[in-house]
């Protein structure tokens, strides 16, 4: 009798890695659903072109490294950095814009490390950073929730030419987002008070935006029940965003937005669900994992209020994937046996 | 009266695993018949090998011991049936390399005829050395797995009471029912041991731990102390998580400490058994039997008949699978132990040994396998997973990387290769195979070391050497020349200055003469292969 030969244990994980992602990707399409609700066709358009950009450019870099082509695409992690990228970017952008973030972010970001695994910054994070820091008025055209939608033809236009159809000018339906908008309001020192009465504001965040965060909560609580994410990093990057909030707002409420506010707005959801706990690029350790997300928490607030941009989170979340190494090494866990010290 | 308690702590991590005994779980153990052949192994055991005490033609009765125990670790074999001793020669034996030792071959007469050990009913009068000889003699090994030889674990230094006894009745492992099926119908024997062990020990309580989802051996063992009414034992129940059974694991979850990294049980005063090792210890004790069989579980969807049978030790493997009907379709995969901790055995021709607990054959989906490991993508699910608290995934980088010093950071030897990592990740990465071969790496990186720095020794122990007979010659000489000086009427006549240079002159002498030895021997060496090198430095 031939006998085959396989180490132990025996057992084949329940999950893997291309099923995690796939759950992933199944936790976003709420959001997806909701965003192109409220910003239009132009969503679903950057989600698909950066996809196409994503996978092709994973395939090309696999090639030139010699790796396993079809086995790697299948683990749907490429994907996944397409639709994350997709849904970050404004949704009336030049098809040129989203296809060279997604190319940045699995050329430069992923495949230059080593691929899956190997990057320590969170590629669609990296992808998003990169033009955010070139092209920064093109990365603030989003359109005015509530006002006129932008049609298929326009969108179409917008993207494949960079303008609207007819010559029109695209600040016609579209304008700063709402925590740029609160920033600079703020500055020429408009209250909070006055400003949250304007229609660009909803009961919990920004009009639209609060809808977008209730459905990235929704599918971060699904991945949380299905134990993909771990509690750790979700819950303190908000606890911590939520908290400074809080303690500005009450320090001084006219000048400091609330911590619901601050929630419900912006990238804060997304951030905390799907972007901070990419497994690759955060921390591991248990305490590590409190710690990273604490300190993204901090770091949204502060980038927030007192930085340069309107929104932090792909800073903070990039700052803190290059502390991940000595946070993991100084937050080893105890192990069995040995003494607390 | 029996007191049954939960458990103090629960331990980290760990996994509820599907348990699939309802294979063999209920069924009653049967006798495994008489193979033609019985091969069996001098070296079932933790420690030194037995040495052979037959030669090849004798005739041998169950129960006559082969190989006697050649030290405080080591313990003896007996002939599991009686027969002939048709050849005494490496054989394979049942090891994930499939190496051969050296094995007593017995052709059986089929009379199974036996020769036992007077027995010992009272043992409460006896002298605990006089126990533990007995173990030894009977052959008594850890028959969880571990093969410990029970002499060995029962031996407690003055400086160390130990104060509890846990009888380890988790059986944690998937697949594996051999000692449900003792508890469930040799409670009696396992309770007798455990008052032996007991007594050995003088411990005032023995603690039996038992699984969570194991009622009816639970019912079975509580009626056996109820008759037995004994008022020395405790149940505790522990949750039904692998790995429960764990030694670690176990005594963390009974006394709420955790025993010391690198250390022993005993370190704590805590000593563990297996209950198949218990019923052992009663048969050869209050019997007078030693250790010839032992129940294995015998399942998998893979085997057409799944079983708990008594087998003798030495029975082929590939006797027991067709005696269990033989393999369904054409899955050849028997795995030793169970689907956590065993291995693949690579020759049913190999025999069973003490320490076989299970073999399972898995049906053709029933496991899978691993797919081609992914890269990993830092989960952290083996994290969590951990019962011991190591980070699985630096450690396998470091592993993988071959950075021995980063791997003892991370604690690779606190590692007790349960599996829980490799069972939870999700890029399907072997990652226990990484960490054994790490170990062997560092193993064999220590012993360079230390045959490095005795090499060193032994070259500043020779140069010292050197000096030395450089300082004999060199005050010989002054002698000489003081004699000379003192001898009045003798011609000799020297200065200081030539006294001065004839010592350097010596000193110079001496050192080459002991160079041109060593080049001589060098040459030596170098010409005659033979010669395997062997210092050499007794000139």
């Amino acid at each position: 009798m031939k006998l085959s030969i396989a180490s132990a244990p025996f057992i084949r994980p329940t999950m893997q890695v291309s099923w995690v992602m796939r759950q992933v990707l199944l936790a976003l399409v709420p959001a997806i659903l909701i965003n192109t609700l409220f910003f239009g066709p132009g969503v679903i358009l950057n989600i698909l072109l950066a996809c196409l950009v994503a996978v092709s450019c994973e395939a090309i870099a696999l090639k030139l490294r010699d790796r396993p082509i079809v086995a790697t695409l299948n683990d749907s992690s490429a994907l996944l950095a397409g639709v994350l990228l997709g849904l970050a970017m404004p949704p009336l952008s030049p098809w040129w814009l989203t296809a060279l973030g997604a190319a940045f972010a699995l050329i430069v970001a992923k495949h230059l490390y080593g691929g899956l695994g190997y990057n320590p910054f969170n590629p669609a994070m990296a992808g998003y950073a990169a033009l955010l820091t070139s092209f920064p008025s093109l990365m603030k055209q989003w359109p005015t929730p509530g006002a006129e939608l932008p049609g298929v033809g326009d969108t179409l236009h917008h993207f494949i030419f960079g303008r609207l159809m007819d010559n029109r000018l695209i600040d016609l339906i579209s304008s700063a987002t709402v925590l740029d908008h609160t920033k600079s309001q703020l500055a020429l020192h408009y209250t909070w008070s006055e400003l949250s009465g304007e229609t660009l504001y909803g009961m919990l965040g920004g009009a639209g935006w609060q809808w977008v965060a209730l459905a990235y909560l929704a599918g971060g609580l699904y991945l949380l029940a299905v134990r993909i994410i771990d509690w750790r990093i979700p819950t303190t990057v908000l606890a911590a965003l939520a908290t400074l909030a809080l303690f500005f707002h009450l320090v001084d409420s006219d000048h400091y937005p609330g911590p619901i506010f601050h929630l419900f707005s912006g990238a804060a959801m997304i951030g905390a669900f799907f972007i901070a706990t990419d497994p690759v690029s955060a921390a591991t350790t248990p305490k590590g994992r409190l710690i990273y997300g604490a300190s993204i928490g901090i770091l949204i607030y502060l980038i927030r209020t007192f930085g340069g941009y309107p929104d932090g989170v792909a800073f903070a979340v990039l700052i803190l994937n290059a502390a991940v190494p000595v946070i993991d090494r100084h937050t080893q866990p105890r192990v069995y046996g040995h003494d607390r010290n | 009266m029996s007191i049954i308690e939960q458990v103090h702590q629960r331990f980290r991590g760990g996994l509820a695993l599907p348990k699939h005994k309802e294979l063999t779980r209920g069924k009653p153990i049967l006798e495994a018949p008489i193979p033609p052949e019985l091969i069996i192994p001098l070296r079932q055991h933790v420690g030194e090998s037995a040495a052979v005490t037959v030669h090849v033609g004798q005739y041998v009765r169950r129960g006559e011991q082969i190989g006697r125990a050649t030290d405080f670790l080591s313990a003896a074999v007996h002939a599991s049936s009686s027969g002939r001793i048709i050849a005494i020669e490496d054989r394979v034996t049942p090891h994930p390399s499939g190496r051969k030792e050296p094995c007593v071959v017995i052709a059986t007469d089929g009379e199974d005829a036996s020769q036992g050990l007077p027995p010992w009913p009272n043992f409460h009068s006896l002298e605990h050395s006089t126990l533990r000889n007995r173990l030894r003699q009977c052959g008594v090994v850890g028959l969880g797995g571990a093969a410990f030889p029970t002499a060995a674990k029962l031996t407690y230094s003055p400086r160390r009471s130990i104060h509890t006894l846990i009888l380890n009745a988790v059986e944690c492992e998937p697949y594996l029912t051999c000692d449900e099926s003792l508890l469930l119908e040799r409670p009696q024997e396992i309770l007798n041991g455990l008052e032996i062990m007991r007594h050995i020990l003088q411990v005032p309580t023995a603690v039996i731990a038992i699984g969570e989802n194991m009622s009816a051996s639970l019912a079975s063992l509580k009626e056996a102390i109820d008759a037995f009414s004994s008022q020395h034992v405790r149940i505790v129940v522990v949750p039904s998580l692998y790995p429960a059974g764990s030694e670690h694991q176990l005594v963390q979850m009974i006394t709420g400490q955790e025993v010391p990294s690198g250390g022993l049980p005993s370190d704590l005063g805590v000593v563990t058994q297996n209950v198949a090792t218990a019923a052992a210890v009663y048969r050869a004790v209050i019997l007078g039997e030693p250790l010839t069989s032992r129940v294995v579980t015998i399942t998998g969807q893979g085997i057409t008949q799944p079983h708990n049978l008594r087998v003798r030790i030495g029975t082929p493997i590939q006797y027991l699978l067709d005696f269990c009907g033989g393999a369904v379709g054409s899955n050849h995969l028997v795995i030793m132990g169970g689907p956590m901790m065993g291995f693949a055995l690579p020759n049913v021709a190999s025999p069973v040994v003490k320490a076989t607990n299970c073999l399972l054959m898995p049906g053709a989906d029933e496991l899978p396998g691993r797919g081609a490991a992914q890269p990993c993508i830092r989960c952290g699910f083996c994290v969590d997973a951990c019962p011991v608290g190591l980070l699985p995934q630096q450690l396998y980088w470091h592993a993988r990387a071959n950075d021995l010093e980063a791997v003892q950071e991370h604690h690779l030897f606190d590692c007790i290769e349960c599996g829980c990592c490799a069972t939870v990740c999700p890029s399907q990465i072997p990652l226990v195979q990484y960490y054994r071969q790490a170990k062997r790496e560092v193993a064999v990186h220590e012993q360079r070391r230390e045959q490095a720095t005795l090499a060193r020794e032994r070259y500043e122990h020779r140069l010292t050497r050197l000096g030395q007979q450089a300082d004999t010659n060199l005050s010989q000489l002054t002698r000489l020349a003081a004699s000379a000086l003192d001898s009045p009427g003798d011609d000799f006549d020297f200065s200081a200055d030539e006294l001065q240079t004839a010592e350097i002159t010596v000193k110079q002498a001496a050192i080459q003469a002991a160079l041109d030895r060593v080049q001589a021997k060098k040459q030596a060496t170098l010409s005659s292969p033979a010669n395997d090198g062997n210092d050499g430095e007794s000139s």
